[in-house]
């Protein structure tokens, strides 16, 4: 199974070289081979007698992250359409892009997202779930871009990018709370814990955590966004990612999680309500869509809606009924996908107003859209599939519990009116499409090429898929046994082997989808009377515009927000570092109640000393009010003078010696310098500024005081200096104590402090005599 | 007496911060000239004040001063000189080619 998972990814290696002769031979006829190796591999799974099968392989055992790979029915279902759909689409490609494409790039960027789908469905460790998770975003944003010329697919890559990636990492969020919850990386060990998870205090956050992953992955409202700005990829892309696997990724993760939460009320009332949402919005609003691919982006977010309610019911025939619908939704949207590449192939366009009168150029096309289109639109027919998912998702709204408090009863009683609302409206986009695009007047004059009907290769694809559509519609109990309830059972155990007839007899659900075709075929001839609600419902307001005010507030407001600190002026920098010292340092004194003040162990005090500390804290604030350069430097002087004799009070003869020399040295360097600075202004601060200074000056100065005293008052521990005063001689060889200490005990400092003075010298050096600028000088 | 050099220093690092905070160079290398003077007394005075005879053995003297604070101080002294001299020498440099010791009007490149 790992083989089956990473071959796309490895035989990702050598596309490029394959790619080189492209000319002589299509790139994607070498790839085909790849997923129909995988499906025909996946393939002998099916039957009725099927078990669930898992194998292990290590990757990092003490994190607990390893390649746990586990195949249940729904891990089947999603293989077996990635591997089948993947190849259509792979085959499609074939024909639907020119040999001057970047086809290396197209065909690793797709390879890598099989490996990644298959890794999704496949996982049993939660890390090793988001790892592939992750890897079919950024391969789909790879994908979405792949015309990375264009304006707006960089605009909907980034998009989709954003937005999964948000989702991915809340994601991640709930996964990690759940593998500590339950201390295991293993999802199955995970649903074995059930009463530990729903006893958890951490369990909403976990619920909208992971809601959000599947959520923005499977483009729920109101993250149904970028679905439609992701059109912009290549139309196979669109097939494949964003009708048949990618954003059913979404509905994976929720149909996989529910044992979980599927007892919990909350989990019943969010998803329900999201996808009946989302249906609604995304139905309604992809009646107005001009451009061909956009309806089926709408559409698709739709029935993406439609399942995800499904998933939220959680009753046995929801639940029968949804991995149905995937299955469906996958044949017909796919075929959709890649019937409205072939009419933006062979006409030029994909604006639906331009097109017309199709039918008797394209036949064949037109049949298959025929055959897709009243599908998707549930139209009663026996070889459609789409009307038995709809019967069944009927079915499923009016045999909710009514249980539980008085809003799910309400919420219970609702939902079967909401879905018929969707589905008229499901109805009358899918005509839209069909009769907009084949029947009518042809414009002909509008088209930027002469349409004619496609080469059968690419034909191909698409026939496959729309066999699928009739003969899941004729009989629609072919893969239940085999397939589906295994699929099911995965989800909710208590589902039972289901026979989907085409006739039930007089039932509501009947009645329902007679009054969603009445309803609809009315509001479809009607179309052009009424389509004037849509400047009044969306009317300007948008979830796009939202997003992208968004994006771009966060723009200007973080270049705000950092260009209002980093201004450039080191002294604002210099301030906020002192401020934050000073604030920082008092709250942690104030807080553990640091300040300790002792008095009786202090040396004595003289007059000379005094005098001296006296001359000091004069000239130390002399050097503040002084504008002469000269003085001030003088001024300094006498500090630096006062320091030595400090040293020389309190016994310390070398650091006196040393503190003479240097300061000697500096007085005089200082002085070579007086020539050539400027000479001192008095520049003008606002007096707020001189407050300021004043107060971080002052306070920073209480501080070192406050921080000395209360170091000096307490005493934790003895000095290790008896040691240095005992073996200075017996050891080192020397009465000088502190020089032993610096060339013996810890000669390592007098190392490296000699070599900072070197470096500085050299540094001076380099300052004075290198001119990067020769002509300056 | 620590007390007191304990405040002498508190002053020292006032002034040296408010120097610091001044737009002119040579003020700024002031600054740092008087924080390193406070830097060095705070050390010193951790290892008390005026307890014994200079660190230099002699058989007739049982308490020292602590000879440990004393390496520092010297390690930090020349240092600190090291540093002042660099800053010197890079002021000096920097107002010749800017023509200009205000620190506020040195802004390098301005972004975008």
């Amino acid at each position: 199974m790992i083989f089956a998972v990473f071959l796309p990814l490895l035989f990702a290696i050598i596309v490029p070289f394959l790619s080189k002769a492209k000319h002589k031979i299509h790139t994607g006829i070498f790839v085909v081979f790849i997923p129909l190796a995988i499906f025909l591999y996946f393939i002998r799974f099916i039957g009725d007698d099927f078990t669930p099968l898992q194998q292990t392989y290590n990757w990092i055992p003490s994190l607990g992250i390893n390649f746990d790979f586990y195949l249940d029915g729904l891990s089947l279902l999603f293989v077996l359409l990635i591997s089948g759909i993947g190849t259509l689409v792979v085959f499609y490609s074939i024909y639907y892009l020119h040999v001057s494409e970047k086809l290396g790039h197209f065909y690793v960027y797709l390879l890598m997202f099989m490996t990644a789908m298959l890794g999704v469905v496949l996982s049993d460790n939660v890390y090793l779930l988001y790892t592939f998770w992750e890897l079919t975003s950024i391969s789909s944003f790879l994908l979405i871009g792949f015309w990375n010329h264009r304006e707006r697919s960089r605009y909907g890559a980034q998009k989709s990018m954003l937005i999964t990636i948000f989702g991915g990492l809340s994601m991640l969020g709930g996964l990690i709370l759940l593998s500590i919850i339950t201390e295991t990386t293993s999802i199955r060990m995970m649903i074995e814990q059930v009463d530990t998870i729903l006893t958890s205090n951490y369990l909403p956050l976990i619920l909208v955590l992971i809601l959000l992953g599947a959520f923005t992955k499977s483009a729920q409202f109101p993250f149904h966004i970028w679905l439609p700005d992701a059109m912009e990829a290549p139309t196979p892309v669109s097939a494949y990612l964003h009708s048949a696997t990618m954003v059913k990724a979404g509905i994976y993760l929720i149909a996989r999680f529910s044992p979980i939460f599927s007892t919990y009320e909350w989990f019943f009332i969010i998803v329900s309500i999201v996808g009946i949402v989302t249906m609604i919005w995304a139905s309604y609003m992809a009646v107005r869509q001009t451009d061909l691919k956009g309806i089926l982006a709408f559409s698709t977010v739709s029935q993406l809606g439609m399942i995800m309610a499904m998933l939220g019911f959680g009753t046995e025939a929801a639940i029968f009924a949804a991995v149905f619908h995937i299955l469906n939704h996958a044949t017909f949207k796919g075929s959709l996908f890649m019937i409205a590449g072939i009419i933006d192939h062979e006409t030029g366009t994909r604006d639906i107003r331009k097109l017309g009168g199709l039918l008797t150029l394209m036949p064949i096309s037109a049949t298959l859209a025929l055959f897709g289109t009243f599908s998707m639109a549930g139209v009663p027919l026996p070889f459609l599939n789409g009307f038995y998912s709809k019967e069944l998702f009927f079915d499923a709204t009016l045999d909710l519990e009514q249980s539980g408090g008085s809003f799910i009863s309400f919420l219970s009683e609702a939902i079967p009116y909401l879905a018929v609302f969707a589905s008229i409206f499901t109805f009358v986009y899918s005509m839209y499409l069909f009769f907009g695009v084949f029947t009518g007047p042809k414009k002909l004059e509008l088209l930027p090429k002469k349409p004619h009907e496609a080469p059968i290769g690419m034909l191909l694809s698409p026939i496959v898929l729309v066999l699928g559509v009739i003969v899941i519609g004729l009989f629609p109990n072919l893969l239940n046994g085999s397939l589906l309830t295994h699929a099911a059972q995965a989800v909710n155990q208590a589902v039972e082997l289901e026979h989907v007839h085409f006739w039930h007899g007089f039932v509501p659900a009947l009645y329902m989808s007679l009054i969603v075709v009445i309803i609809g075929l009315i509001l479809f001839l009607t179309r052009k009377k009424w389509s004037n609600i849509y400047h009044v419902l969306p009317g300007k307001f948008s979830f796009n515009k939202v997003y992208d005010k968004g994006i771009e507030k966060l723009d200007t407001y973080s270049t705000s927000v950092t260009n209002s600190y980093m201004t450039g002026s080191l002294k604002l920098y210099m301030s906020i570092i002192l401020a934050v010292i000073l604030l920082a340092t008092f709250f942690v004194m104030y807080a553990t109640d640091g300040f300790v003040l002792k008095t009786d162990n202090l040396a004595d005090i003289n007059l000379i000393d005094l005098a001296v500390v006296f001359i000091m804290v004069l000239a130390a604030i002399a050097t503040i009010f002084v504008h002469n350069k000269l003085a001030l430097i003088i001024i300094t002087g006498i500090v630096g003078f006062g320091i030595s004799i400090l040293f020389v009070i309190f016994r310390a003869p070398d650091l006196a010696l040393t503190q003479l020399v240097v300061e000697t040295i500096s007085m005089a360097l200082f002085l070579l310098a007086y020539y050539h600075l400027p000479e001192l202004r008095k520049i003008k601060d606002t007096a707020k500024t001189t407050t300021l200074n004043t107060i971080l000056a002052v306070g920073i100065g209480t501080l070192i005081t406050m921080v000395g005293i209360a170091a000096h008052s307490s005493n934790w521990f003895a000095t290790i200096s008896d040691y240095f005063v005992e073996t200075s001689y017996k050891l080192g060889g020397g009465h000088n104590i502190v020089n032993v200490i610096l060339v013996d005990m810890r000669g390592l400092d007098t190392l490296f402090e000699i070599t900072v003075l070197g470096i500085a010298a050299l540094a001076i050096y380099g300052l004075i005599k290198v001119r990067k600028n020769k002509e300056a000088e | 007496m620590e007390i007191i050099i304990l405040i002498l220093a508190g002053i020292l690092f006032a002034t040296a911060i408010y120097n610091l905070l001044q737009k002119q160079l040579l003020r700024i290398i002031i600054g740092t000239v008087l924080l390193s003077h406070g830097a060095h007394l705070v050390i010193l005075t951790m290892g008390k004040l005026k307890r014994g005879n200079p660190p230099i053995l002699d058989d007739a003297v049982t308490t020292y001063t602590d000879p440990l604070p004393q390496a520092l101080i010297l390690t930090s002294i020349v240092i600190s000189f090291g540093i002042t001299s660099l800053l010197l020498v890079l002021s000096y440099r920097t107002a010749k080619e800017n023509n200009t010791d205000n620190m506020e009007e040195m802004r390098g490149e301005t972004n975008e």
